[in-house]
């Protein structure tokens, strides 16, 4: 029987604001590896952001790379130590404003690596800016009237463009929203560690979170708001697996 | 099959009241309870609790947990 108890990897209470994503996602990774047995065999690579406050309550290694750079230093890592698994954990400012360039040329290289990254449309800890995530119309502190793609482009949809990559083998989108997308987001991860641990390479999973603090609105409107327009933008679901002829 | 039993842990509940949506028997309520860190916490009605983990699921933080009943 599968334990519903909150997995021994999450030493301490989470440092999350209310409703805040990142701590279901927490406990689905630490169910994964649990389940997996490979949690001491870990090694972690923390962004900059909300994605860094787990460093202290997860217990698996953790290094903080500098902004942006998870994906670099976790190349150096896996490079140096195969037989590790290793994983970067980014938010969508670290991932895909200042470390887009990391973050592409890292499936260029389609390193075996597993990319975990949380979706949820602002910059959180420095106080809800704009990212390149941000919906059209959608006001930030940085977009008070809207965010307009006249002038700041389109949402950006990183895994339209990872697939487009023949190096990348496993690209899929998962939420929070309810009980069935996060037992599927969990088969996403399980999979994306997978993959590594078999040698098949460059596993990239998007988790579409909701933050509530700066998007002004409660928890369970958050949960209304990505079910409404955020999974509209950024269709849930497989969007690529090569796994097989990886094999 | 043995049977299980909901835990909760009120002092980790930051009040998000994801659990209060996803539970669909109605078995969990806010309580008067307000813990350490200011939020009312989340109480469950063992009752009307079917153990479907559906709170344990949508919780952001870990306040329920599902355990076998000791005996059954």
């Amino acid at each position: 029987m599968v334990m519903r108890k909150k997995s021994p990897l999450l030493v301490e209470d989470n440092k999350f604001c209310p409703g805040c994503g990142h701590g279901i996602i927490n406990r689905l990774l630490a169910e994964v590896l649990d389940e997996m047995g490979v949690a001491d065999n870990t090694i972690g690579v923390a962004a900059v952001g909300c994605a860094c406050l787990q460093i202290d309550t997860f217990g698996i290694d953790w290094i903080q790379a500098e902004h942006g750079r998870a994906p670099a230093v976790a190349t150096g890592i896996k490079r140096c130590r195969p037989d590790k698994v290793v994983l970067s954990y980014q938010g969508d400012g670290d991932c895909l404003a200042i470390g887009m360039a990391e973050t592409i040329h890292t499936a260029f290289r389609g390193e075996n690596l597993t990319m975990l990254f949380v979706n949820n449309g602002v910059f959180g800890m420095t106080g809800g800016q704009m990212a390149p995530t941000t919906l059209p119309g959608q006001k930030t502190t940085t977009s008070v009237h809207g965010r307009d793609v006249t002038k700041t482009g389109n949402p950006a949809n990183i895994l339209e463009l990872l697939a487009t990559f023949e190096t990348v083998k496993y690209l899929a989108r998962g939420t929070v929203t309810d009980v069935a997308g996060i037992n599927r987001t969990k088969g996403y991860i399980r999979k994306a560690v997978e993959n590594q641990i078999e040698g098949r390479g460059y596993s990239f999973v998007e988790i579409l979170s909701p933050c509530p603090t700066n998007w002004g609105l409660t928890p369970l409107k958050s949960i209304e708001h990505i079910k409404n327009n955020v999974a509209k933008v950024y269709p849930p679901g497989e969007v690529l697996n090569r796994t097989e002829e990886a094999k | 099959m043995a049977k299980e039993k909901i835990i909760t842990y009120p002092e980790r509940c930051k009040g998000c009241h994801y659990c209060l949506s996803a539970c669909k028997k109605g078995a969990l309520s806010v309580s008067e309870f307000t813990n350490k860190k200011g939020h009312k916490a989340i109480e469950a009605n063992a009752e009307k609790c079917v153990a479907c983990g559906s709170c344990f699921t949508v919780c952001p933080d870990y306040v329920f947990e599902l355990v076998e009943e000791a005996g059954a």
